[in-house]
């Protein structure tokens, strides 16, 4: 398990250093960042004043190993924007990204398994349809539609929950729902699928032919089988919810971080675009690594590899 | 004596879109303490089904009837599923033909060895543990307390298996279902897990289900054998009285595929049973073996009788006699044509 962990680990580092140069090269992507940062009727002067400001004359892979020194540090400089340091931006935005990210994994959750469960311990039932059904329309309905219908019934005709803002509780419960539900359609069916194959599965019939308890044969025997593929798609799909978040954010007027970061790519402030896109991708990889780690503990065979 | 399990008209049907597949057929034996039964035949004949029958774990599409399923004295057919639960893997355990897959890979094997036991004698852990360390042991597993920690990954297949039997042992059953236990194992670690088998029902003294396909293993275990074909028991008696005086055409078909060492000459052709088996969909009149066998009249076509020829060998087959009788002239005359004039 220890080799394992630092192989992983050691995959992690290798991965966030790549997706460093990728976001830092985002920046050059689009021409020169001085000239764009300058606006159109700036000088050759002022351009030559901004391009030493930023550092810009400096070769490539300085820039780069000084913005990445910075950013391990927390360090992502100034937003060209707001005047104000990116650090303080990003952190005063991601507590309602992560309550919001938060929430609607859970509810995602809570919602999905024990559908999936019920569904592959009574295939072909009412209750697999009902489930079936619920995974296509979540599939198929686009979420903004889905928040928006949301906002209609329960902000407006039945006026019991905010539309828009994030100053309570209530203010997360249609973004939890539209944001959980868009996942729950996956998990739902993954969760299906794999106790589909469990149940049938030597083992399970192992299990019960030791005279267990139906509920001990599922919960110990099946279930725990069952999910590893959930684990590792709850944590893509974790990250998805906190990056991708952006439309949710906007409808409902939160200002999260994926808000920002729209906000942001519109602006052109590319200081503050580059420190959430390398934040969210170390996201990305810290819950991959989490999520290897947790499917190593429930499945014994992935520790030695 | 009173057998140990006792099975009468057991029957096994599943409802399928072209009609409901009767895959056992109506069949009936009993098993006493100490003695082995060999139910044998060829895939699909419905030897596994009969066993997962008795433990009451068929897939939930099938349906399981029978006239009595006694075992101990007890009437299987009234208990309830949660009543059934405490019989399975306490009173009556069973063996898989898998072992590569029949051991959850997530838990440990000390883990997976115990949990029956704490649940059905309510034992300590340390109990459990002693009595696992013990079977294990016993099933000739070294080092066995390091193997508790073990995971099922990190055993081959031979010890799968053991871990398997010492599972099935670990309460101490009556009686012991081993469905193909070795047909999955290469041929020396056959040879040794049959052989364990045998020590292990002398020492616990259980009554043995042995279900496989392959005749060597049924002269090398079996005390009676039961032949089933097409969800029939066709043939049973002791196994002595089987092996020399194979009766149904069909056993004897079986017999002649095996070679026989010094009898069997090299490049010569085995023998085969011609045709296929019938669809056991739907009803059927007569024997099933009938389009197959060389003996068939019309009779064979309309009625199926079983006839006891000699005490403890009964034969299901209206010829049987006639069968039985142009067989031993047979054998006097290749016995009489052998021998030098």
């Amino acid at each position: 398990m220890l080799v394992y962990t630092a192989k992983r680990i050691l995959l992690a580092i290798l991965v966030s250093l790549t997706v460093s140069a990728l976001v830092f090269s985002l920046l050059y992507l689009s021409g020169d960042p001085a000239t764009a940062l300058a606006g159109e009727r700036a000088s050759q002067a002022d351009i030559m004043a901004i391009r030493a400001a930023y550092g810009f004359d400096q070769p490539v892979y300085v820039q780069y190993f000084k913005w990445l020194a910075g950013a391990v540090q927390g360090e992502f400089g100034e937003s060209v924007y707001f005047r104000l340091p990116v650090i303080d931006l990003i952190l005063e935005r991601l507590p309602v990204t992560m309550t919001l990210g938060v929430c609607a994994m859970i509810f995602a959750l809570a919602l999905s398994i024990p559908l999936g469960v019920l569904a592959a311990m009574y295939p072909n039932s009412l209750i697999d349809r009902a489930a079936l059904l619920l995974a296509v329309v979540g599939q198929a309905m686009p979420s903004f539609w889905f928040a928006l219908m949301l906002i209609v019934l329960f902000a407006y005709w039945v006026p019991i929950l905010p539309a828009s803002g994030s100053d309570s509780w209530q203010h997360f419960v249609l973004p939890t729902i539209v944001l959980g539900y868009y996942a729950t359609p996956a998990f739902m069916r993954l969760t299906r699928t794999g106790l589909l194959d469990v149940l049938s599965s030597d083992y399970v019939r192992t299990a019960r032919a030791k005279g267990l308890r139906p509920a001990k044969v599922l919960f110990k025997h099946a279930l725990r089988n069952a999910i590893i593929p959930v684990v590792s798609l709850a944590a893509v799909q974790f990250g998805f919810m906190l990056t991708g978040s952006i439309i949710i954010e906007t409808v409902f007027a939160l200002h999260g971080a994926g808000f920002l970061a729209w906000e942001s790519i519109s602006r052109s402030d590319f200081p503050t675009v580059q420190a959430v896109l390398l934040l969210f991708s170390w996201f990305y990889i810290i819950l991959t690594f989490l999520a290897d780690l947790l499917n190593a503990w429930l499945n014994p065979r992935i520790r030695v590899a | 004596m009173t057998p140990t399990i006792k099975v009468e008209n057991l029957r096994v049907s599943i409802p399928l879109a072209a009609g409901v597949l009767h895959a056992v057929r109506g069949i009936s034996f009993e098993v006493a303490k100490g003695e082995t039964l060999c139910l044998v035949g060829e895939s699909g004949c419905g030897k596994s089904l009969t066993s997962l029958a008795l433990m009451d774990l068929l897939p939930s599409r099938a349906k399981r009837e029978a006239d009595r399923i006694e075992l101990d004295g007890a009437d299987l057919l009234k208990l309830g599923e949660r009543d059934m639960a405490k019989v399975r893997g306490s009173t009556m355990a069973m063996i898989f033909q898998e072992p590569m897959t029949s051991l959850n890979p997530a838990y440990t094997i000390g883990n997976q060895l115990e949990e029956g036991i704490r649940l059905h004698k309510g034992v300590s852990a340390s109990e459990a543990r002693e009595r696992a360390v013990y079977l294990l042991e016993k099933v000739g597993i070294t080092g066995a307390s390091s193997r508790l920690g073990q995971y099922p990954h990190q055993l081959s297949g031979g010890l799968r298996q053991r871990v398997m039997i010492a599972m099935a042992l670990m309460c101490g059953p009556d009686l012991l279902i081993c469905d193909e236990p070795t047909t999955a194992l290469d041929v020396t670690i056959q040879a040794q897990i049959l052989h364990l088998l045998k020590d292990l029902q002398r020492e616990f003294d259980m009554a043995v289900i042995l279900i496989t396909h392959d005749l060597g293993i049924v002269a090398r275990v079996a005390d009676r054998v039961a032949v089933m074909y097409a969800g029939e028991i066709i043939e049973s008696g002791d196994v002595d009285e089987i092996f020399s005086r194979p009766t149904h055409p069909y056993t004897q078909g079986l017999m002649n595929c095996i070679p026989v060492p010094g009898k069997t000459a090299y490049g010569e052709r085995l023998g085969t049973i011609p045709g296929i088996v019938p669809s056991m969909i739907g009803e059927m009149t007569g024997c099933a073996f009938a389009n197959r066998c060389a003996y068939a009249e019309d009779i064979c076509l309309k009625t199926l009788t079983t006839r006891e020829l000699v005490p403890n060998h009964a034969v299901r087959c209206v010829r049987a006699e006639e069968v039985a009788a142009l067989n031993a002239g047979l054998d006097t005359a290749t016995a009489s044509a052998g021998s030098p004039a």
